[in-house]
């Protein structure tokens, strides 16, 4: 897309949250999903791929870190929406990405889902409808690493990173180490970028 | 892809997706909710110019598991012989909104020519022509042998392929669709295949195919393939002098329990043996060698629905339409 | 015989004769009565012919022009006047209608046809068996003593290939100089055969037409010509192999003609890929090797004529499966720019051989006594006048033939036939079709 020459000039990306930011913010989501919860038990997080995968990794690792009790690996899992997206005729094909759930399964679990930007709310509505093929959950809860506005449905997070008020124009990046680089060097950053530019 | 019609135009990006996707599809039917939304509100309509009980439930299957609607129409018989009918049968489903159409046919090429007509807008799906091609039998058949080959390396499928397999594939060649889409997907993912054959059952043509030819199968068996996937013979090639007699066949192409016992023999402990079925038990595989821990029969009917379920939902579920649909990671 | 009915005279101006020098043609009543540079004639139509060609009257060996039985498919009217449109002053109708031509009075009916239709000479071709079932001999000497004065007899689409049936008639015609054309095909070999018997065949999965079915009944029928000293024409030849056996044939003085489509001078079986049955005929589409020995048996004589195979079919035969769909080609209006591309173009022959294997070869062949002639004063004014310059894209749609089942279909062909004059008459002028030349009520 072109800028005609009466549009305002296109922002260069700024970075928000910045690697430091980003760890900071889910340290303190860790703690307010053992809050909570009241403790680990029942735990499992359940990120949304790409991104939320990796970020429920972390947190788990968190957690794991102020309970002794508890394996990150044990309660950790990735939970693929594409075949329940609202979407899909609307994208080109979208191959799926495995779904693995933790061994102990997610009946009668407290599950967070977890994912890195709340904007529509439409990925969050798939991931409730693939759960309930899953199993049945105690609980269902949200964690983001960034909540940008712009809701389209009834939907809001338990756990957010950070609030970012956001033009619809813009677009927000995230990228992580695990599965992000930036001239060949893993990065871990939240950028805003102006879509017209 | 906008149709599947064959494997020998299946680049391998497309394959691997497609074998990568049955596995969700996989794990899918191992849940208690052996469902998934996506093709709801879509039609399939199996369209079958030939009988084919095992074909037709399986796409079934595979279409009702992605919530599709699903119409079965056999349009074997006198009423549609003449030629003409394959264009009105074709404008009457897309009258009826089909989204694909699962054709049988046994002629070879109707699938590509109906695809290719303009007669319908419909994704089409070759579900086995004449002596063509049947590319998602070829799907499944490479799925099992990836889950297999990746078992013995000590991988994990996803994303893999089937780099340094060697594959048999044993018996009547000639008019065996199985056979063709098997050769053009095994060899675009990397195996190499050997036909095995009596010299009447293959085609003019086939020192062409990027395949080894062989009319011996004890020395295909010793050269120690990974799998060896027998052809069912049809029951009128029996009498068209392609062989002197079904013992002979049997004596010299069968799988028999000789055989199985020489797979032991040559150290083939992770040899796998196929077929698409239906067998003739006795004929052209022995009972003991169908039923033996090798034979992977039952798999590929299970990997069958996977198969097609991927197949339906990489056609079905992206932008109709659209240009040559590539794989987009979600990304909000 | 004929009596020209037209009293008007026209002038042909500066066209190249052939592969000659540019020349005037005066017609009159039917005949070409004068030829040099700077004619003028008072009264006569002036038709300036600068930069064109003039060739005898194109004579097609093969057309297939349904009428009676397949109405619906093409009639003598709409066949004659695509032959007229193609440049050809006079066509050869295959005997497959229905019923079959194998009586004189079919023949007659056919013949009669075309002479009302009058845009074209319409010679008959008789069946050489009852109703084309290959086991009994047609009345060919009664077809030959017919209005149609039948001489060359045929079961093409099907093969005579009973070698005892085929050594009759091949000697009972010899009693009128009548000529057997054979449509080589054993059937044994060809059960179910859906195209060439190859690579492509073995990719597609088709059940495959060997060369060497074409081939073997070739070679066993210049022997059997041989044995009886008899004449045989070799329809539609498609294979290097069948040149082989016919150039072998010719060294040894067998009386061999042979006969080649433009499609089979062009396409191949790679079309088949397609699986679009506009490429479906019979003998099926070979590959590159056969057609490059096809091209160059015609230019060094082996192979004696084109003959189109003109063979319409109406769109439901071909708009379904291709093991459902008609076998054959509409030929007649593109014939003289394939013959153009394919060898003139390649540089393998001249406008004079051109003459030779679209006009004297076939009316020879046909035994036509007024056609075929070179144009030269006191020859009958047969002559198509081509624009060897032109280009034009391919419509079926806007053709004269009812068949819509052409393979050049959207491809670009050179050369296209401004006049076509038959027995002095322009059926054709500036390239559309003009006036038939009235019957004379015989």
């Amino acid at each position: 897309m072109s800028t005609s020459a009466a549009a305002p000039s296109p922002q260069p990306a700024r970075v928000v949250l910045a690697e430091a930011d980003i760890d900071r913010a889910l340290t303190r989501i860790a703690h307010e999903i053992l809050e909570a919860n009241k403790g680990s038990k029942d735990l499992v997080l359940l990120g949304i791929p790409r991104r939320g995968y990796p970020l429920a990794r972390r947190l788990a690792a968190k957690i794991a870190a102020t309970d002794p009790g508890v394996k990150a690996e044990n309660i950790t899992g990735q939970l693929d929406v594409t075949m329940f997206r609202d979407d899909l005729k609307r994208q080109p094909t979208r191959a799926p990405l495995p779904t693995q759930l933790p061994a102990t399964g997610i009946d009668d679990k407290v599950v967070v889902l977890v994912d890195d930007v709340l904007y529509s709310g439409r990925t969050i509505r798939a991931a409730l409808d693939a759960l309930v093929d899953l199993g049945r959950p105690r609980i269902v809860r949200l964690a983001v690493l960034v909540d940008r506005g712009h809701r389209e449905l009834p939907i809001r997070a338990d756990h957010v990173g950070k609030n970012l008020p956001t033009s619809s124009a813009e677009k927000v990046r995230v990228r992580l180490a695990e599965t992000d680089s930036v001239d060949g060097r893993p990065v871990n950053e939240v950028v805003i970028e102006d879509r017209t530019a | 892809m906008r149709h599947l019609l064959s494997t020998e135009d299946l680049g391998k990006d497309d394959a691997v997706r497609i074998l990568d996707t049955a596995e969700e599809m996989a794990a899918v039917s191992d849940r208690e909710v052996k469902k998934l939304p996506v093709l709801r509100g879509r039609t399939v309509v199996n369209l079958f110019f030939e009988d084919s009980t095992r074909t037709r439930i399986s796409f079934e299957a595979a279409a009702k598991r992605l919530s599709a609607d699903v119409i079965n129409f056999a349009a074997k018989g006198s009423s549609v012989s003449k030629g003409e009918s394959l264009k009105d049968t074709a404008q009457t489903l897309e009258a009826m909104g089909a989204d694909a159409v699962v054709i049988r046919h046994w002629a070879s090429g109707a699938p590509a020519r109906l695809a290719a007509s303009g007669w319908i807008d419909a994704a089409v799906v070759n579900a086995g022509d004449g002596t063509h091609e049947h590319p998602t039998q070829a799907l499944l058949d490479a799925f099992t042998m990836r889950r297999n080959w990746a078992r013995i390396n000590g991988t994990a499928s996803p994303g893999t392929d089937l780099s340094g397999m060697k594959v048999a594939i044993v018996g009547d060649v000639l008019h065996s669709r199985v056979a063709r889409s098997n050769l053009w997907l095994l060899r675009t993912l990397g195996a190499d295949v050997t036909m095995v054959a009596p010299p009447t059952l293959l085609p003019v043509g086939v020192a062409k195919w990027p395949c080894t030819v062989s009319y011996d199968l004890d020395e295909t068996l010793a050269a120690g393939p990974d799998a060896v996937m027998m052809l069912r013979l049809q029951g009128e090639r029996m009498n068209a002098a392609f062989f002197p007699s079904t013992r002979e066949y049997s004596r010299r192409w069968g799988f028999d329990d000789r055989r199985l016992k020489a797979l032991d023999s040559h150290g083939l402990t992770d040899t796998i043996i196929m077929h698409p079925g239906p067998m003739n038990r006795g004929l052209e595989i022995s009972a003991a060698a169908a039923d033996s821990p090798r034979s992977t029969v039952l798999q590929q009917v299970r990997n069958g629905v996977s198969v097609r379920m991927a197949a339906l939902y990489l056609l079905l579920s992206g932008e109709t339409h659209a240009a040559p649909a590539t794989i987009q990671e979600a990304q909000r | 015989m004929s009596t020209p009915n037209e009293a008007t005279a026209y002038l042909v101006k500066g066209a190249a004769i052939g592969s000659g020098a540019a020349a005037d043609l005066l017609i009159r009543n039917g005949v070409i009565t004068e030829t040099g540079t700077g004619l003028s004639a008072a009264g006569a139509t002036v038709i300036d012919a600068e930069g064109l060609v003039a060739v005898p009257g194109m004579v097609d060996l093969h057309t297939h022009l349904r009428e009676p039985g397949r109405e619906d498919a093409e009639t003598v009217e709409t066949g004659s006047r695509a032959a007229a449109l193609g440049g050809f002053t006079a066509v050869h109708a295959m005997a497959n209608s229905s019923p079959v031509a194998d009586t004189a009075g079919v023949v007659e009916q056919v013949y009669t046809l075309g002479r009302k239709a009058g845009w074209t000479d319409v010679r008959p071709v008789g069946a050489v068996t009852i109703g084309l079932a290959g086991e009994r001999l047609a009345e060919l000497g009664a077809m030959a003593d017919s209005r149609a004065r039948v001489r060359v007899f045929s079961d093409d689409g099907i093969c005579v290939h009973d070698p005892v049936l085929m050594r009759r008639a091949l000697e009972y015609v010899k009693g009128f100089d009548g000529v057997i054309a054979q449509h080589a095909q054993e059937p044994r070999l060809t059960d179910g055969a859906q195209m060439n018997e190859g690579d492509v065949s073995a990719v597609l999965g088709m059940t495959g037409w060997p060369a060497v079915a074409e081939e073997s009944i070739i070679a066993r029928d210049v022997l059997l010509a041989q044995h009886v000293d008899s004449r045989l024409h070799v329809c539609h030849v498609s294979t290097a192999g069948s040149v082989e056996i016919i150039r072998w044939a010719k060294q040894r003085g067998i009386k061999v003609t042979a006969e080649v489509t433009p499609h089979h001078l062009w396409l191949t079986d790679e079309l088949v890929r397609s699986y679009d049955p506009v490429y479906k005929v019979n003998p099926p589409l070979r590959t590159d090797e056969d057609v490059q020995a096809l091209r160059a048996g015609l230019a060094d004589g082996t192979i004696d004529i084109i003959g189109t195979d003109h063979a319409p079919h109406p769109s439901e035969a071909k708009e379904c499966e291709w093991a459902q769909a008609a076998m054959g080609m509409t030929g007649l209006e593109t014939a003289l720019s394939v013959v153009q591309h394919t060898m003139i173009e390649s540089g393998l022959i001249g406008w004079d051989d051109f003459a030779r294997i679209t006009s004297l070869m076939p009316a020879q062949i046909g035994r036509l006594q007024d056609q075929g002639q070179p144009l030269e004063a006191g020859s009958a004014a047969n002559i198509t006048l081509i624009d060897p310059a032109a280009r034009w894209t391919v419509e079926p749609n806007k053709m004269a033939t009812m068949g819509r089942n052409s393979p050049f279909a959207g491809r670009e062909l050179p050369g296209r036939v401004v006049a076509t004059f038959y027995q002095g008459h322009p059926t054709v002028l500036d390239g559309s079709l003009n006036t038939p030349r009235t019957a004379e009520g015989e």
